[in-house]
Formats: structure tokens, C-alpha cells, sequence
């Protein structure tokens, strides 16, 4: 092909098929390169008839409006995923069988759709691009828009053979497969879900096999191995341990084993082996990434053009992941290159929002600008960034005084000062002692380093203007900007010193501990100080996560407490000089702030009401502990089930839970009722599942939301609809939720199930009086089904500690006997608490 | 500590630090103390005030036990609807259970104070016998919940009821395929296992644990197990299944058991309250 176009367009996601569909109106000669057979390959693998969800609902999409009754622009609003397939189907003229043609009238735009074309790679500069694609043609563009998503590539079995057809590295529908022969290579959660669902229904009629590197399953949910293992078991499938592909040829796989080579038929093989995310492939370019972290995106001008002259990055791969916010701007990335001028972007209005309660009218650029030029933090962003950041941001003023937020009020986000100062009340007691925090500076971020509780009032100490981000903006902010990570880093473990030590110390004395300290991250598990060690003398402070404190060995452990995010440990070999006495292991993934013990001394030795407190704290745990010992020693076993117990709790999850359900199992009738409670008070569905879980003793931890104080669920959120709620709860919203299930695969305890909204029962009397609908509790499926509206969209439903409900928690108000308790770890995990003598 | 405006705050503390403890021993036996006064001043009112012609329900302090035995009554009842009605406020079922209880018992001093033991056969006794039934099967509920759910945990283990019948339901398409080797006596039998409902049975063999005509019984001991490698395999499965099959009906005895006397205690109080209408309405009537 010798044309040169004007743009091509690589990726045919909604970013890119909206850049196609705007050059195509425009006449501006284009190309949209499509790496699969179909098009928008993320949306194509939705599960079937999946409800697109268009937020958020106040942004306008751009270049829509009616001509002659036609819509006029690229075509985009609620509705099924084969709808919204279908339509843009027809915008490329192409015919896919598996989806059916939209039945209303669509603008035909004839874009210039190329599948099958995967780009390989790009040279050239500005003006003559060279685009490579996989089958050897060139491509020649003057701009490129690379609107390639964040999906990547899956990685390829690295072996002879590894580009054999019957390769594949996706399953949409294990129904479709039927008396196959199938090997699932790997062994994550997505491997091992594949498995189960080709093998476990027999009417399908397939033999799996999954190979397992190893003998473990490291990298999957406990309950996806169990049932891996459990249908290994009982003959579903099988599971080759210690075995590896050698070699794939047509209806077999080679694999080697422990005791030599073994051939194993095969119609299909599933590789779910992880993918290689783009950046490589984008860096080849010569365009530059925000920071190394891997959660950083490229950096971007205000007409989202990378660092190579010509070519922009749009939609998810840009930091955007909403379906509307990746179509406008490949509308505004087309009339840029055709006008020469930048379009007023599409989030206007909704940063005039996000403005309108600041002081003084101002426009959206300048306030863009004060904050950029006045926060510290901000320094380095691009308008574009700055944008970004502020769309899932707060910002407001506060009159001298006024309470910007208080103590143990739940909160994880950070606080900016753009103007004025605030003033931080350190002493619990006495509200007139207080730190300031000038201009320029942040706050709060003790609470989204921590993930928990505010450990301090904070007020205006004048008229101030403060910017809150949320934790997802600031964990953004924080993974693209390496300078912003360090400063947020320093700040907050100078506060955190601050706030441990109490008052009456200030910045300049905390400053040698400061600079001495380092961070360290400990994977669950692992020791930090450890029993009878001589030579390490340092203290430490738990950033975020818990430490659990034992003395003894391995299985006979004998557990002595726990220590929450915020405390220090470590410091009684520190004072008195002895050897560690207990040994300290994280309970879940943490982060600890080491301090060298001399550095620690000098404080002390300068600080005498310092050195009172830390003799306080001492105290306090060798109390505690001798009484567990003592207790120990009476061997009437208490202690040691309580150990047991602890145990069993951290593996539940305990140790980053913040408020959650358990068991006595000594006293559950199983009537069920916290579940009828639950659902009765949450629009019909039960966000428990109270038979199912693990026991030990006589507690038992139900499927329930455990509130975890750095919430899984939130990692990959797009329209970020999950946040820690007033009453510290972590809530879905469900008007914003889109329903794509990245919560519940994140959540480790499988407490999150995508549900459509049930329909509405006739009410609890007319039941009583005369019978009518299903009853208290949640209604049947089947009810549900008969009765609900078969287009609801499937949302994610999971416990939001009944927020909003007055008396609390619905779940324990319900239970007749006592037996559902919720509980926080750092309150319950202690000898006198769970050894209690709840019986008769 | 202050507590947040505006948040369910320092109520969701109270709540965290709340003691763990059953229904019996809540709030130290706060209920049981109630109900023991209320018992004691009914006794020693009885005791000590002069009644005239004789102790009875008509006397006006008869008339004062009776009001508060109906409001009593009238009250234990509506557990009934509380149960089922989750609304808002801060209230617990383990409170109104635990009043419910003691509150209960305390109606054996108060009821049968006001009968001031005029017994014959009237509707009045008839209320009075009514009661009885409902307190005593009230008493056998709360040994139930006190003595069962240890035996209901232990049973199931980690397993739920749902899990038990897909277990069976596992072994089952095993045993089909294992089957059909057999030969036509032997197959029969296994067909009647696979025909049998896993919920096979009356209410008694539920209650007893006692399923005589259990068709995996029969055909284990139809099958031999020391048969053919097919005869072998399938006795195996039924082995396999029987055990099962057994865990689950303990599943469902033990949850029977939980249950079944509010089997008597429910209608007996629908009753109740229909007997002291008429009990009320024929006291004023005959006035
Ligand atoms: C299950 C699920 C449900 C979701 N639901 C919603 C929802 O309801 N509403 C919403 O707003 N958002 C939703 N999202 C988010 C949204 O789908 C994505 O963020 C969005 O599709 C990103 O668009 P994109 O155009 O940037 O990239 P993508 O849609 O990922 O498109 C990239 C395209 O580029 C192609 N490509 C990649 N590499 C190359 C190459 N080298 N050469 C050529 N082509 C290439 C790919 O095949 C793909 O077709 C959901 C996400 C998921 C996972
Ligand atoms: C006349 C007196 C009583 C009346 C009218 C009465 C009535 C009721 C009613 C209507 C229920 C609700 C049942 C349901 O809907 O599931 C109930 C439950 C119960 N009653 Fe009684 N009752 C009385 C006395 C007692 C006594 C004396 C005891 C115990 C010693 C008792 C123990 C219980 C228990 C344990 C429950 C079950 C609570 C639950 O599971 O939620 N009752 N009673
Ligand atoms: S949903 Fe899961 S990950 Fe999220 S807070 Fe609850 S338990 Fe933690
Ligand atoms: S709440 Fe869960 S399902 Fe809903 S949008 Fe967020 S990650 Fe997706």
C-alpha cells in the first residue's frame, strides 16, 4: 500500500473506533488498524449479553446530535454489549455472524477498517510513520493514535510449537466446548476457573488436564484450589504436577515430567500463562512513561500527544478506563489534528463541579493553576494530569476553625492546602495544642498510608482552599511521580512519629529518627524481630498492614497479640538491652518504618516525659504477656486454643480486617435469620452467606465483607465506585458500579457476587395476613427471576455495614441467640475476649 | 473520646467492645433478675394482701395479675413479628429473646396466681392449660439451643447442607456409570438408590434418624463386596454414599430438633390467644 494516510488509528477499542468514526465524518483520510477478527476486542470479550453501563452519566459524549433524524456521531449510550457491538459493526460495515445487526437506522461513517492487522512496530518521525504489522506490510501515516488499551499481550508457551492454532490464550464460554480433549497450562485463578468449567459439568463431556509447574497453588484463591484439587480428586479432571509443555504438535502436547516425557492428547490447549502489558511495545516508539512504577501511564500533553512528535495516546492506555471518556477523546484528538486547535475538553463541566464551591468565581483554568503552582505535590504534573487528578477530587474552603475532618473518622484519602493553613489538634485531651500545616503542604496521609482511622482533628486555622483526592487519585498521583511518592513517604512518617510520641515533641526533634529511618515492606508471614535475637536493636513502627507477637516455635506458637498499623514495637530490647523476648511477624502484607535504636536512645535520653510513655507501653505488653503465660502454665489448654484460634483468625483474613463477621458456633441454631436480616434490609439480597466459610474451634468466619483497611476490591475499580464509607464501611455505589467484576476477582475472601437488582416483594404484612410473595429473607432465584426485569444490569452487592441504618449492623441485631458477633481485630483478638465464657 | 457528628461512630464501638455472650447471659441475666422480681412481689402480694371472698382472678388484685399476665402474653407473642421484621433501630433480637424467656417463665408465678388455683373444665382453664403448653414447650426450645448447635457443627464440619447433596449427587453419576457392568438383580438395586429421593422419609424418621426403608441400606447389602472388580467398585460407591447420606440426616435431625418444638409452641400460642379472648369476653359477659 504506497497511500499515505492522514492519522492511522491503532486499536479499535471505543478511543480508537471513535478517532476513526470522527476522521471518517470529517473526510480526513484514515486507517483503523484492529489487532483481532473483530472489533473493540475488550468490550468483544465481555460475557455475553453484558449491560454496558455509559458513565459518568453528567459527561457529554462528544459529537453526538441528530442529522435527519440519523444520530450524527459515533454512537454510544446504555445497552447490551451485542447492541453496542452491533452498531459499530455496522459503522465499519463489517458482518459478524455472532452479533446480531442493530434493528434501528445507523450512520454508515465507512471508516477504513483493517482486522487482523496487529502492529508490530513504528518508525519514522512526524509527518511519514512506518507502521509494521505482524503480516509484514507497511503502513504510512503522517499521525498515529495509539489507542491499544491496557489488555497487552498474552504471553506465548516457550516452546516449539507455541503458535500452533490450537492454541488459545481465552475461554469465553466452556459450553461451546464440547468432548474435547483440553490441556489448561498455568495455574492462576483464571487457568483453574477455565478447568472447572470444562470439566466439572459432565454433559460436556471433555477430559481436562491442567499442568502445574510446581506441587502448590501459589497464585490462586484458596477456594479456586481446593475445588481444583477436590475435582482432581473425584475424577473430573487431572491435575500433572511437575510437568511443563516441551512441545505442542497437531492433537497432542508434549510435557516434561519428573520421571521423563509424556505425550498427552490435546483438541485445544488454554495458555493462562499472564500477558505482557503494552508499555514495552509502547516505550519501543520512543515515548516516555510518567515514572518506572508499574501503575504509571505515558506522559501526555494537553492534546494527549506523547513525547514523539505525532503520535497521541487515548482511552484506557491514556489513564482513562470509562467507555465515555475514551470515545471523546478520540473525537477531540481528530478535530485537533484537523483544526490545528485544542477542543475544549470534554470534562469541563464536570471540573466546573468539582470548582463550584471555591470562593470567587473563578474559571476551572485558574483554579487548575493555583493548585498546580501552590502544592508542593503538584509541581510536576501536566495540565492534562492535573485534569485528571482533580476529576476524582474534592475541593472546597473552609472558614477559620471549621473542621476539615476529625479524629477516628474513617478516611483514606489526602488533603492539599492550596491557600491558607490548618492547624492539627494533636492532644486527644486538650484541643488548644495544636501542629500547623502551612500552604503548600498535604494531610491525611497517615490515613491512606495506614488505611485506617484519622488519628487527629484537623481545622482551618484561616480562611483556607484544600483539595482532597481520593485514595485512588492519590495512589495514581503517588505511582506516576517518584518525587511525589518520596515526599508523601517523608511527610508521613514524620507525622506518624509525631502522632506516636504524642505531644510536646516537635518536627525538629523527631528529625535525626526521620532521616535514620527506613521503610521496609514484609510479605505475610515473615519475621520482623525474632525471639532471642541478640544482635538486631532496632524499633520499629507499623506503617500499614499488623504485626502478630508470639513466643515459641512454629506449630506451638503461643500467641500474645497483635499490633495494629500506627504502634511501635521492637523498643523493649531497645531500652533494656536484652534479648528479643517474642517474635514479631507480619499478619498481612505490611510496611514498616525501621528506626536504629541509638537514634531512639538519643530521643529518649533528651525527652524524659518520652521515655515515661515508652516505659508505659512497656509495661502495659510485658503484663499482658505474663499473663498469658502465667495462664500457659495452669495447662488446662485455654491458652494454647487461643493461640489456635489466632491463628486460624490471621489466615481468615483478620489481620487487615477492620470490622467483621464471625460465628460462635456454639450457639448458631442455624436459622438463618442474619441472612433473612440482611437481605430484608438491603433491597432483597443477602450480602452474607453464612454456612459457608471455614470453622475452627467453635468460631466460624462466614462469607462476609471483612471492611479489609486497604481494600482489595478497590484495585482496579474504573469507575472508581468503591469507597470507605462515614461509618468506616467499604461501599460499592451501586448508580456508578458498571458491573465488570474486577472487585470480585480481586477480593481474596470471595465475598463479592455481581447480581442484577432483585424486584420488589409485596410487603412483610401482606405476607403475615395473607401470604402473598416469597417471605422475609431473600426470595428464591427463581422468584427473582419470574418476577424481576430480565434487562437489569448485573451490578457488584457485597456488605456495606448497613450504612445509613440506624442501630447498625442488620446481621447481628438478628440473631436470637448471640451467636453472630462483628467484631475488629484489634479489640477482639486478646485472651480475655476470646476465651469468654459466653455459655449458659 | 469524642465522638464523630453525624456517624454511627461511637455506637459501632459500643458494639465492637459488646461482651460476646448468649441470650441466657445477656446483659447479666438482666431479665432473669426482672422476671425473679416480678415473681416475688406477685408471691408476696398474694401472700399479704387480704382477698376478698377468696383468692381469685375476679378479686381486684386477680384482675391486676391477670392484666399483666395478658400483656405479658400479648407481648411474648409479638416475637413472632419481630423476627421477621428487620427495621431499623436499636434494637436486638438476643435482648428480646433473652426477655422473652425469663419474662415467659415468670408467667408460671403470675398466671397461676390469678387462677388462684380454681381449676375445672372451662375455657378458663382451658387458657390456663393453653399456657402451660407453650411455657413448657418454650422450655424445651431453650435446652435445644443450648444443647444442639455443638452437635450441628460438629457434624457438618466445613461442609454446608448444599454441599452434602452435591456430594451424593457426585457419587451418584459415579454409580451410574459403575453400574452398568452388573448384572440385572444387582443394577435394580442401585437403580432404586438412584430413584429414591436423598430426602427419602417421614417426619419421625427425621426426628429419629431412622430410615428403614433406605434403599442404599438395601442394596449394600444386596452387592457384595467382595464380588466382581464391578461389584467391588460399586460397593465401594455405596459405601461412600451411605456415609453421606448419614451426615446429611444428622444435618437434618439436628435441624429438626431445633425446630420442631416451636412446632407446638407457635400453634399452641395462636390458640392461647384465641382461648383468652374468650376467656376475657366470658369473664365480662358473665360480670
Ligand atoms: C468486564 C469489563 C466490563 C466493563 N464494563 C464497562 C462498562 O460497563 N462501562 C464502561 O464505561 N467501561 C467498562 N469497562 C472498561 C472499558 O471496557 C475499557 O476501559 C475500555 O474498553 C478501554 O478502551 P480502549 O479503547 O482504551 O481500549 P480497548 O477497549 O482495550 O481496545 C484496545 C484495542 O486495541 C487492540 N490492539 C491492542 N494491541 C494492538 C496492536 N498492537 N495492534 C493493533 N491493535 C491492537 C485490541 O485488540 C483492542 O481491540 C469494562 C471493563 C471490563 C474488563
Ligand atoms: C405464654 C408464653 C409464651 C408465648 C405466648 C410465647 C410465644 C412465642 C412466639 C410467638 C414465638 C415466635 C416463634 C417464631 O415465630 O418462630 C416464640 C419464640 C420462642 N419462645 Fe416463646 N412464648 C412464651 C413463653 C416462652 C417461654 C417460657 C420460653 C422459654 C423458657 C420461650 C422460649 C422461646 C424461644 C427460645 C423462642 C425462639 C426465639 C427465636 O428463635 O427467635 N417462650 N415464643
Ligand atoms: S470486598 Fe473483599 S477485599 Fe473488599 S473490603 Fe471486603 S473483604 Fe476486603
Ligand atoms: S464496583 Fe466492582 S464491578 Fe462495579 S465497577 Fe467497580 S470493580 Fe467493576
Amino acid at each position: 500500500m504506497s497511500d499515505v494516510f492522514k492519522v492511522a488509528i491503532i486499536g479499535s477499542g471505543p478511543a480508537g473506533m471513535s478517532a476513526a468514526g470522527q476522521a471518517a465524518k470529517r473526510g480526513m483520510s484514515h486507517i483503523l488498524l484492529e489487532k483481532t477478527d473483530h472489533l473493540s476486542d475488550t468490550i468483544f470479550k465481555y460475557q455475553k449479553g453484558k449491560h454496558v453501563m455509559a458513565t459518568p452519566s453528567d459527561l457529554a459524549l462528544r459529537g453526538g446530535g441528530y442529522e435527519e433524524g440519523v444520530l450524527a456521531g459515533m454512537e454510544f449510550e446504555e445497552g447490551t454489549r451485542e447492541r453496542i457491538l452491533g452498531i459499530w459493526n455496522k459503522h465499519c460495515r463489517i458482518v459478524d455472524p455472532s452479533i446480531p445487526e442493530p434493528e434501528h437506522e445507523v450512520q454508515d461513517f465507512e471508516i477504513n477498517t483493517r482486522l487482523n492487522a496487529e502492529v508490530v512496530g513504528v518508525e519514522g518521525q512526524k509527518g511519514a510513520f512506518q507502521i509494521k504489522l505482524k503480516d509484514g506490510d507497511t503502513i504510512q501515516a503522517e499521525a498515529i493514535i495509539l489507542a491499544i488499551g491496557t489488555q497487552g499481550n498474552p504471553n506465548l508457551l516457550r516452546c516449539p510449537g507455541a503458535d500452533h492454532p490450537m492454541i488459545t490464550p481465552q475461554l469465553d464460554d466452556p459450553e461451546d466446548h464440547v468432548d474435547k480433549n483440553v490441556i489448561v497450562v498455568g495455574t492462576g485463578d483464571a487457568g483453574i476457573e477455565n478447568a472447572l468449567g470444562l470439566a466439572t459439568d459432565p454433559a460436556l463431556g471433555n477430559t481436562v488436564t491442567i499442568l502445574n509447574r510446581g506441587t502448590d497453588f501459589a497464585k490462586a484463591k484458596t477456594k479456586n484450589a481446593t475445588d481444583l484439587t477436590s475435582a482432581d480428586e473425584e475424577g473430573y479432571l487431572r491435575i500433572a504436577y511437575r510437568t511443563s509443555p516441551a512441545e505442542v504438535r497437531d492433537g497432542e502436547m508434549v510435557v516434561e515430567t519428573e520421571t521423563g516425557q509424556e505425550v498427552i492428547p490435546a483438541d485445544m490447549i488454554i495458555t493462562r500463562i499472564g500477558s505482557q502489558p503494552p508499555r514495552k511495545f509502547i516505550e519501543s516508539m520512543g515515548i516516555e512513561f510518567t515514572s518506572e512504577d508499574r501503575s504509571a501511564f505515558p506522559k501526555l500533553s494537553p492534546e494527549f500527544e506523547t513525547t514523539k512528535e505525532g503520535v497521541f495516546v487515548i482511552g484506557a492506555l491514556a489513564g482513562y478506563p470509562l467507555i465515555k471518556h475514551c470515545m471523546n477523546q478520540g473525537y477531540d484528538v481528530i478535530e485537533y489534528l484537523a483544526t490545528g486547535e485544542a477542543v475544549k475538553p470534554a470534562d469541563e463541566p464536570l471540573l466546573e463541579k468539582v470548582f463550584e464551591n471555591l470562593p470567587g468565581n473563578r474559571s476551572v483554568d485558574y483554579w487548575l493553576e493555583l493548585y498546580r503552582t501552590q502544592v508542593d505535590l503538584f509541581g510536576g504534573l501536566s495540565t492534562l494530569q492535573m485534569r485528571e487528578l482533580m476529576l476524582d477530587s474534592i475541593c472546597s474552603a473552609f472558614a477559620p476553625g471549621e473542621a476539615i475532618f476529625r479524629r477516628d473518622e474513617p478516611g483514606s484519602s489526602l488533603f492539599a492546602v492550596a491557600q491558607g493553613s490548618v492547624a492539627v489538634e494533636v492532644n486527644p485531651n486538650d484541643p488548644s495544642i495544636t501542629v500547623p500545616i502551612e500552604q503548600g503542604s498535604i494531610f491525611g496521609e497517615v490515613g491512606l498510608v495506614s488505611g485506617r482511622r484519622r488519628g487527629a482533628t484537623v481545622r482551618a486555622a484561616e480562611d483556607v482552599v484544600v483539595v482532597e483526592l481520593s485514595r485512588k487519585a492519590a495512589l495514581k498521583l503517588i505511582g506516576s511521580s517518584p518525587e511525589a511518592a518520596e515526599a508523601v513517604k517523608r511527610i508521613s512518617i514524620e507525622r506518624q512519629m509525631l502522632q506516636l510520641f504524642g505531644s510536646g515533641l516537635t518536627r525538629e526533634d523527631v528529625q535525626p529518627l526521620v532521616d535514620s529511618a527506613v521503610t521496609e515492606e514484609i510479605t505475610a508471614g515473615k519475621p520482623v524481630v525474632t525471639e532471642g535475637d541478640t544482635e538486631d536493636k532496632d524499633v520499629f513502627i507499623v506503617r500499614f498492614g499488623s504485626m502478630r507477637v508470639e513466643k515459641g516455635e512454629g506449630g506451638h506458637a503461643t500467641f500474645l497479640g497483635l499490633i495494629p498499623a500506627g504502634n511501635l514495637f521492637g523498643e523493649m530490647g531497645v531500652i533494656d538491652g536484652q534479648p528479643r523476648m517474642s517474635t514479631v511477624r507480619a499478619a498481612v502484607k505490611s510496611e514498616v518504618i525501621r528506626i536504629p535504636g541509638e537514634a531512639f536512645l538519643d530521643l529518649l535520653a533528651k525527652k524524659p516525659q518520652l521515655r515515661e510513655r515508652a516505659r508505659q507501653i512497656m509495661d502495659e505488653r510485658r503484663r499482658s504477656n505474663e499473663e498469658i503465660e502465667s495462664q500457659k502454665s495452669r495447662e488446662d489448654g485455654t491458652v494454647d486454643s487461643f493461640s489456635g484460634l489466632a491463628a486460624f483468625l490471621f489466615d481468615e483474613g483478620m489481620g487487615e480486617a477492620t470490622d467483621a463477621l464471625l460465628i460462635d458456633e456454639r450457639l448458631c441454631i442455624g436459622c438463618d435469620n442474619c441472612e433473612k436480616a440482611c437481605a430484608d434490609s438491603h433491597e432483597g439480597l443477602s450480602r452474607l452467606d453464612r454456612e459457608t466459610g471455614k470453622t475452627f474451634a467453635y468460631l466460624h468466619v462466614p462469607i462476609s465483607c471483612r471492611h479489609c483497611e486497604h481494600p482489595h476490591c478497590m484495585t482496579d475499580c474504573p469507575p472508581n465506585a468503591i469507597q470507605r464509607g462515614a461509618d468506616g464501611e467499604v461501599n460499592i455505589n451501586k448508580d456508578t458500579c458498571i458491573g465488570c467484576g474486577n472487585c470480585k476477582s480481586y477480593c481474596p475472601y470471595g465475598v463479592i457476587s455481581m447480581e442484577p437488582a432483585p424486584p420488589e416483594k409485596p410487603s412483610f404484612m401482606s405476607w403475615l395476613m395473607f401470604g402473598t410473595g416469597p417471605g422475609p429473607g431473600e426470595a428464591s432465584y427463581s422468584w427473582r427471576k419470574e418476577h424481576g426485569d430480565p434487562n437489569k444490569a448485573k451490578k457488584a452487592v457485597k456488605c456495606d455495614m448497613c450504612a445509613g441504618i440506624d442501630g447498625g449492623p442488620a446481621c447481628v441485631r438478628a440473631c436470637p441467640t448471640g451467636a453472630a458477633i462483628r467484631v475488629s481485630p484489634d479489640k477482639f483478638l486478646t485472651l480475655a475476649k476470646m476465651t469468654e465464657d459466653v455459655e449458659n | 473520646m469524642a465522638s464523630v457528628p453525624g456517624t454511627r461512630f461511637s455506637e459501632d464501638e459500643k458494639r465492637r467492645d459488646a461482651d460476646h455472650i448468649s441470650f441466657l447471659k445477656h446483659r447479666r441475666f438482666r431479665w432473669l433478675w426482672v422476671a425473679l422480681l416480678l415473681s416475688v412481689v406477685s408471691i408476696l402480694g398474694y401472700a399479704l394482701i387480704d382477698q376478698e371472698p377468696r383468692p381469685n382472678g375476679g378479686s381486684w388484685y386477680g384482675y391486676t395479675l391477670g392484666t399483666i399476665g395478658l400483656l405479658l402474653i400479648v407481648w411474648l407473642s409479638l416475637l413472632g413479628i419481630r423476627k421477621r421484621r428487620m427495621s431499623e433501630g436499636s434494637w436486638s433480637l438476643k435482648a428480646w429473646t433473652s426477655a422473652h424467656v425469663y419474662l415467659g417463665l415468670s408467667l408460671i408465678v403470675v398466671g397461676t396466681l390469678h387462677t388462684g388455683f380454681q381449676i375445672g373444665w372451662n375455657v378458663h382453664t382451658l387458657a390456663y392449660a393453653l399456657m402451660m403448653i407453650v411455657i413448657l414447650s418454650g422450655i424445651w426450645g431453650v435446652y435445644a439451643y443450648a444443647a444442639l448447635p455443638r452437635e450441628l457443627s460438629a457434624n457438618r464440619g466445613t461442609m454446608t447442607g448444599g454441599d452434602m447433596l452435591d456430594r451424593i449427587a457426585e457419587i451418584d453419576k459415579k454409580l451410574e456409570s459403575a453400574a452398568q457392568p452388573l448384572d440385572r438383580a444387582c443394577c435394580d438395586l442401585v437403580l432404586d438408590v438412584l430413584r429414591q429421593d436423598v430426602f427419602h422419609g417421614s417426619a419421625l424418621s427425621r426426628l429419629t434418624n431412622s430410615y428403614p426403608g433406605c434403599a442404599t441400606r438395601k442394596a449394600l447389602a444386596g452387592i457384595s463386596a467382595s464380588g466382581s472388580d464391578a461389584e467391588a467398585r460399586v460397593h465401594e460407591l455405596l459405601t461412600s454414599r451411605a456415609e453421606q447420606l448419614a451426615q446429611m440426616r444428622r444435618y437434618l435431625r439436628i435441624r429438626a430438633m431445633l425446630e420442631v418444638w416451636l412446632f407446638i409452641h407457635i400453634p399452641a400460642t395462636i390458640a392461647l390467644l384465641a382461648a383468652l379472648l374468650a376467656h376475657v369476653i366470658s369473664v365480662f359477659y358473665y360480670w
